[in-house]
Formats: structure tokens, C-alpha cells, sequence
């Protein structure tokens, strides 16, 4: 998946969700170098980290697995909360919700229009609970605000809402 | 005081037996249900060493691994993970059933089974492992894969119906009318609804009362728990395991994790009985008679599954070698079918041969077909080394976390 252009660093990660119901959670997002990666947190703790073909995204590649212990020391190394944990305390509170991400792409036909047009709600039962661009944040969005190609929105809802609206601003 | 001389001695025998035949099982990569299965054979009646006091005692506590067993199979899904499952896999739910429960019911109805017969039958061959497939998924690293969320969303669908299934089953094999069948399904699905409803709303409580945070406490209240639930089950008719699956499913979070952990080692024991017991319960000679039947409804199974895996896969976008691993991770069949047999043994001893064969065959050829299928279908892509290149790391990494 090559990234629109226009989509530099500071754009939001595209991290989506996915549950292996009774083995953990997986996460999956698009690195700015074009990687497909995934990362596999399992109920037992083992962390796997896994790249997938650009030809065929069905079957991944494994590239390593790491105990408790160890994905918590890289999780130090670089600073960041452990998104896992973060992840896993959202869907405990409220089973089967979800959030996510979802970037306007350029020559999206909604950009430079209402958000209200989109009927995102309407057609996924997913909620935009807030519109970010560039450094700003536009939280809790009313249907008047405009969005722009690049804009991310913050969606919450169930997963197949969340991939409803990414539909919705990719076709 | 004799009498328990041999008991120990039979058992200590028994079990590092068992340990050895477990190595031997993570050696070839197979699961270990089987060979369990084949010792239980080997010292029941007819087999090659009888061990008169130890499976005694073993056919005791079978009773116990059911309830094991089927309370830690509750305790690795939750209720969220059902409602995210079923609202993507009910039309896959639905393809398991009835590709799966088709030839196992033409099977019954082939052998002349009776209506009880024919529904046990059918139940044995709809259910896949939900233990030997997810195993079989991380030790061949598909958690990653696109298909995998379609599996394990079938498997987790496959062990809530049980809630409504095993009910019937066992009603209608304790003599139970329909309309009796119909009030313990009835009670099943209240009770499920009540875990439902209660593990959202005082789920917190009952965990808290539960998970004690000392794992001694923490054991004797989930078993305890869990034992009287089962109790309460059979008393009704609808069968201990399910009120132990109930109880697992209930039990949700952190309490669910560290009871988990605490029941492993008593649940290994147990099931290990379990699966003895049944063992010893089938005579070998009966189990070879079985065998052309069941190696049959064996080859059937393969096709049904993979059908079923192709489909549920094919909803979720995966393309072919996705879909065909999708069929093969959930060929095999274990602890599910072996319960189904379980519930029905007094009503329907004849049953237990070819379910016993059935399960040997799958159990075995399931993991492998999962392991060599799809490579036969299509190369595998060869492997960029990404960055500096780390030899060997990957296959131990792999022997460390297959347990």
C-alpha cells in the first residue's frame, strides 16, 4: 500500500484493530517506508511481530516473537505506553467497541465538504469523534465542519463501522 | 491399605506414562489428546496391561477433567469476543454446522443410530478443537494471517453453541421428551443470557469475588464455584459441562487470566483421566472394527472443513492459499467430540468406538494437513532476510513458546 501523497510524519498511524478471539489482539498498521506490519499481543503474553507481503497480504511473515519481559523493555526503550495494554483496557470497558483511524485521502469527494454529507453515522453506526489536521484537533465535530484531504478523523465504534467509514472517504 | 499400594503404584506408572507419551506427541508435533486416547485402550479391557485400582480411579475423576476442561475452554473466549465474532461469522457459523453436522448424521443414520444417536454423531463431527486449533495456529505462526480472525471467530461461535447443543443432547439422552429437551435449552440459553447480561453489568463482583488475589483462595473459589454449578447442571439434566462452560465463560479479565494459570496444571491431570477413561472404555477390538467407518467420515471431515474454512476466510477477503489454511487449521477435532461421547455413553455405548476412532484420526491428521496442505497447494514466497540477518533465532524462538 504506497501512502497518499501529502501524508508526511506527523500524519496520525493508521493502527487498526483486530481480535483473535480466545489468543489476543492484533494491530496492524502501514509504516511511512511502505511496510504492512502487524503485532500479535497474545493472552499469554509473547509479543509477535510479523511484516505482510505486499503481494499477498494474506500470509504473514513472522519476523519475531518476544516474552512479556522483553516487549515490555523495547516498549521502554522507546518511550511509548505500551499501545497493547492501552488497546486491550478500551475493548475490556466496553466489549465489541472500537477505535480507530481514518485519513481523507487526496481527491476524496468529500474533502472540502461538510462532515454532515458523509452520513457516516447514518450508514455505519460508527461516531467521528474528532478531526485532526495538522497539529490541530477538532473535537466532537458537529455535521457543519468541513473536512480537508489529509484531515484524520477518530472514529469510534464497532469494527466493521470503523472500516464502513474508511469506505466511505476511500470510494 | 492394599488396595491403595496398587492404586499408587498403577497411577505413578500411569501418569509418567502419560508424560512420556506427551513428549513423544510435542516431538512429532501432534496433540497429545490422541495418545492419551490409545493408552486409555491399551489398559482397558482386552488392551495389552490392565491396571485394575488406578482406572478406578481414573473413571472417578473423568467426571472432574469434563468440568476442567470445559471450564478453562470458557475461560479462553469472552462474551465480547462472541458479539465481535458473530456479527462478522454467523453466515460461517451457520456453513460449519451444516457441512460439518452432514456427515456425521448420514454417518448415524447409515449405522442405524436412533434420533439420539444420530444427533450425538452429528455433534461429534461439527465440532472442531477449539484447544488443538488455536494451539496449532501459534505454533505455525498464522496469528498474524488475514484468515486467522475467521477461524478463531468460528471456533469461539462453535463453543457457545454448545451451550444450546450439549443441553439437548443430554436431555434427550436421559429419556427427556422434546418438550423437556426444549426447557433445558431453554435453561441453557437463560443461563447464558444471565452470564451475559451478569458478566456486563456485575461481572465486576462476581469476578471480584472470585479472583482473590491469593491463587490458593483464587483456586478453591473458582473450582468450588465450578463444581457446584456442574452439579446444579446435571441435576437439571443438562449436563455438568455445560455449567462448567457457563462458569468460564462468565469469568472474564484479570480473574479469567490468573484462574487460568492456577487451574492448568489441575486441568491437564484431570482431562488426562478424562480421556483415559473414555479409552479405557472401548474395547481395542471394537476400535479397529470402527476404523473403515471412521477413517470414511475422517475423509468426509477434511473436505467439509476445508469448505467450511474457504467460505469463512472468503468473507473476510482472503484469497486462495488464505481460505485453504483457513479449512485446514480447522480439521482437527478433540475434547469436543470426546465430551459429545461422554454425555451420551450410557444411552449409546456403541457410539464411542467410532467417535473414539474419528478422533484419533483427525486429531492427528488435522494438525498435519494444517502444516503441509497449503504448502503443497502453492510454494511459499521465499523470505527477505530484513535487515542484519539473525540465524537460528527464529526456530528456537518457535520451540520456546509451543509449551
Amino acid at each position: 500500500m504506497a501512502l497518499p501523497d501529502g501524508a508526511e510524519e506527523r500524519s496520525a498511524l493508521h493502527m487498526s484493530e483486530v481480535m483473535l478471539p480466545g489468543v489476543g489482539l492484533r494491530y496492524e498498521f502501514t509504516s511511512h517506508d511502505g511496510d504492512h506490519l502487524g503485532f500479535v499481543a497474545r493472552r499469554d503474553g509473547y509479543v509477535e511481530v510479523v511484516r505482510y507481503d505486499a503481494s499477498d497480504p494474506d500470509e504473514c511473515e513472522p519476523l519475531f516473537r518476544l516474552t512479556t519481559a522483553e516487549a515490555e523493555a523495547v516498549a521502554e526503550i522507546f518511550g511509548a505506553p505500551r499501545i497493547a495494554e492501552r488497546f486491550a483496557d478500551l475493548s475490556r470497558a466496553v466489549p465489541g467497541l472500537d477505535a480507530g483511524q481514518v485519513q481523507i485521502p487526496a481527491g476524496c469527494r468529500y474533502a472540502g465538504r461538510r462532515l454532515g454529507e458523509t452520513r457516516a453515522r447514518t450508514r455505519t453506526g460508527a461516531s467521528i469523534v474528532a478531526i485532526v489536521r495538522g497539529d490541530a484537533v477538532l473535537v466532537s465535530p458537529g455535521p457543519g465542519d468541513v473536512i480537508e484531504a489529509g484531515d484524520v478523523l477518530v472514529v469510534v465504534g464497532t469494527e466493521a463501522g470503523i472500516a464502513g467509514v474508511r469506505r466511505i472517504v476511500e470510494t | 491399605m492394599h488396595a491403595s499400594l496398587a492404586l499408587l503404584l498403577e497411577l505413578g506408572i500411569v501418569l509418567v506414562a502419560l508424560s512420556m507419551l506427551g513428549s513423544v506427541a510435542s516431538r512429532l508435533s501432534v496433540p497429545a489428546i490422541p495418545l492419551y486416547l490409545l493408552a486409555g485402550l491399551a489398559l482397558g479391557d482386552g488392551g495389552v496391561a490392565a491396571v485394575p485400582a488406578a482406572s478406578g480411579f481414573v473413571q472417578t475423576v473423568a467426571s472432574i477433567g469434563v468440568v476442567l476442561l470445559l471450564l478453562t475452554l470458557g475461560l479462553e473466549f469472552s462474551t465480547g469476543e462472541l458479539m465481535v465474532s458473530a456479527r462478522r461469522h454467523v453466515p460461517s457459523a451457520v456453513a460449519d454446522l451444516v457441512l460439518n453436522a452432514a456427515p456425521g448424521a448420514v454417518a448415524g443414520l447409515l449405522l442405524e443410530l436412533d434420533g439420539v444417536g444420530v444427533l450425538a454423531l452429528a455433534g461429534a463431527t461439527w465440532v472442531s478443537s477449539s484447544g488443538i486449533v488455536s494451539r496449532l495456529l501459534i505454533d505455525l505462526r498464522q496469528l498474524g494471517n488475514r484468515e486467522t480472525p475467521a477461524v478463531l471467530s468460528v471456533l469461539v461461535i462453535e463453543d457457545f453453541a454448545m451451550a444450546v447443543y450439549l443441553p439437548l443432547l443430554a436431555v434427550l439422552a436421559s429419556g427427556g421428551t422434546w418438550w423437556q429437551a426444549l426447557i433445558g435449552i431453554a435453561v441453557a440459553v437463560t443461563a447464558v443470557a444471565a452470564a451475559f447480561a451478569g458478566s456486563r453489568r456485575w461481572g465486576r463482583h462476581v469476578n471480584r469475588w472470585l479472583a482473590h488475589p491469593e491463587p490458593e483462595q483464587l483456586m478453591l473459589r473458582v473450582l468450588g464455584a465450578t463444581l457446584m454449578v456442574a452439579a446444579l447442571a446435571e441435576m437439571l439434566n443438562v449436563s455438568a459441562a455445560i455449567g462448567a462452560l457457563l462458569i468460564g465463560l462468565t469469568l472474564t479479565g484479570e480473574g479469567a487470566t490468573r484462574a487460568r494459570a492456577v487451574l492448568a496444571p489441575l486441568r491437564d491431570l484431570f482431562a488426562a483421566s478424562f480421556f483415559l477413561s473414555i479409552g479405557l472404555a472401548v474395547r481395542p477390538s471394537v476400535l479397529l472394527d470402527a476404523l473403515p467407518a471412521a477413517a470414511a467420515l475422517a475423509a468426509a471431515g477434511i473436505v467439509t472443513n476445508i469448505l467450511t474454512g474457504w467460505y469463512a476466510a472468503g468473507r473476510d477477503g482472503s484469497h486462495t492459499r488464505g481460505r485453504l489454511r483457513a479449512g485446514a487449521a480447522l480439521i482437527a477435532r478433540g475434547e469436543f467430540s470426546v465430551v459429545v461421547v461422554s454425555v451420551v455413553a450410557a444411552t449409546e455405548p456403541a457410539l464411542a468406538g467410532p467417535v473414539v476412532a474419528y478422533v484419533l484420526v483427525l486429531a492427528v491428521t488435522g494438525p498435519l494437513l494444517a502444516r503441509y496442505l497449503p504448502g503443497i497447494a502453492g510454494r511459499r514466497r521465499a523470505v527477505a532476510p530484513v535487515g542484519p540477518p539473525s540465524p537460528g533465532r527464529a526456530g528456537s524462538a518457535e520451540r520456546a513458546a509451543s509449551l
